[in-house]
């Protein structure tokens, strides 16, 4: 993996397959406290604890094809190279909440990378679920909602190729927007 | 800043054009592997060359969607064409490039790259 945004495209999709209805990734950029948090919530079929006790483990999966699970793994191996760290809370029947944290300017923090391609693959492969991106830098931040977008079209797929192209630049120009505000308090570009 | 007005325009063209699809007969299904081991050997970029080079095509009778490993994750990223009537075709080690020209030729064109194939790739 070579951008964060691909870490968060692979374990987003363990919400997915938790069957969530909606799904909540948060990327928080805080320049001045050196932090980049990502996390992603659920409200899929959530983990026992024995589960999440090894959900890190890259010899545990629930599949069944293959004895190994990368995805959570790598994820928490990316933020504890930064100084930062993975923690995963769960429920069975209320769902599953990761966060992992960064060193924001920490030399061997990956590129966040193109995240609106990210959430627009997540979105065009799973139109009929709900996905709630955040982005936050500082005190500024912008959500795009599907189930805003989703009110909006009135019955066209969200997976729509029109449709998804139009998220990807609304989640770039707003991501432009809200760097530009806040180019001078130090924070790096993604 | 994109403003919602927009999508409304994109969704009144959609509800226009919806009527023309019909049914799904003849509809070709593109499956591309986005594990780890495909998103971390470039399998969304694939993906997103797929997306774009179909709608700039107006290739409407096709869906692009995605599954896990298929377990060839060393012939990652792995995309399959599935069309009714026809046998599947499996691609593999695909990048963006070879995506466009799988659009043009099997996805438009009804002709197999063979050349991208995993019967071709040993």
């Amino acid at each position: 993996m070579q951008e964060l945004s691909l870490n968060i495209l692979d374990v987003a999709q363990n919400s997915v397959r938790a069957g969530a209805t909606l799904t909540e990734i948060t990327v928080d950029e805080q320049p001045a406290d050196d932090r980049l948090t990502i996390s992603i919530r659920d409200n899929g079929c959530g983990m026992t604890p024995e589960q999440v006790g090894q959900v890190t483990d890259p010899f545990f999966t629930t599949r069944t094809t293959r004895k190994v699970g990368l995805g959570v793994p790598l994820l928490k191996m990316a933020a504890e190279l930064t100084g930062g760290g993975l923690e995963i809370t769960s429920e069975p029947g209320r769902g599953t909440d990761l966060r992992a944290v960064f060193g924001l300017n920490h030399i061997d923090r990956m590129p966040l990378g193109d995240i609106a391609a990210t959430i627009c693959s997540l979105i065009q492969c799973n139109p009929d679920i709900d996905f709630l991106y955040t982005f936050r830098h500082g005190d500024a931040s912008f959500c795009a909602d599907t189930r805003e977008f989703r009110a909006v079209l009135e019955g066209v797929p969200l997976s729509t190729p029109e449709v998804v192209a139009y998220i990807g630049g609304y989640i770039r120009e707003n991501t432009a927007e809200i760097q530009n505000q806040s180019s001078s308090d130090g924070g790096i570009e993604p | 800043m994109k403003s919602l007005a927009e999508l409304q325009a994109i969704r009144d063209k959609m509800k226009n054009n919806m009527g023309v699809r019909g049914d799904d007969t003849g509809n070709i299904r593109v499956v591309v592997g986005m594990a780890t081991c495909g998103i971390a050997a470039g399998a969304r970029p694939v993906l997103q060359a797929f997306t774009e080079e179909a709608a700039a095509r107006g290739l409407t009778n096709v869906t692009i969607s995605q599954t896990g490993c298929i377990g060839i994750c060393q012939y990652e990223p792995v995309v399959e064409v599935m069309e009714p009537g026809r046998e599947k075709v499996t691609y593999v080690k695909m990048d963006p490039d070879k995506a466009e020209r799988v659009v043009a030729e099997h996805l438009a064109g009804g002709k197999v790259v063979t050349e991208y194939t995993i019967g071709a790739a040993k």
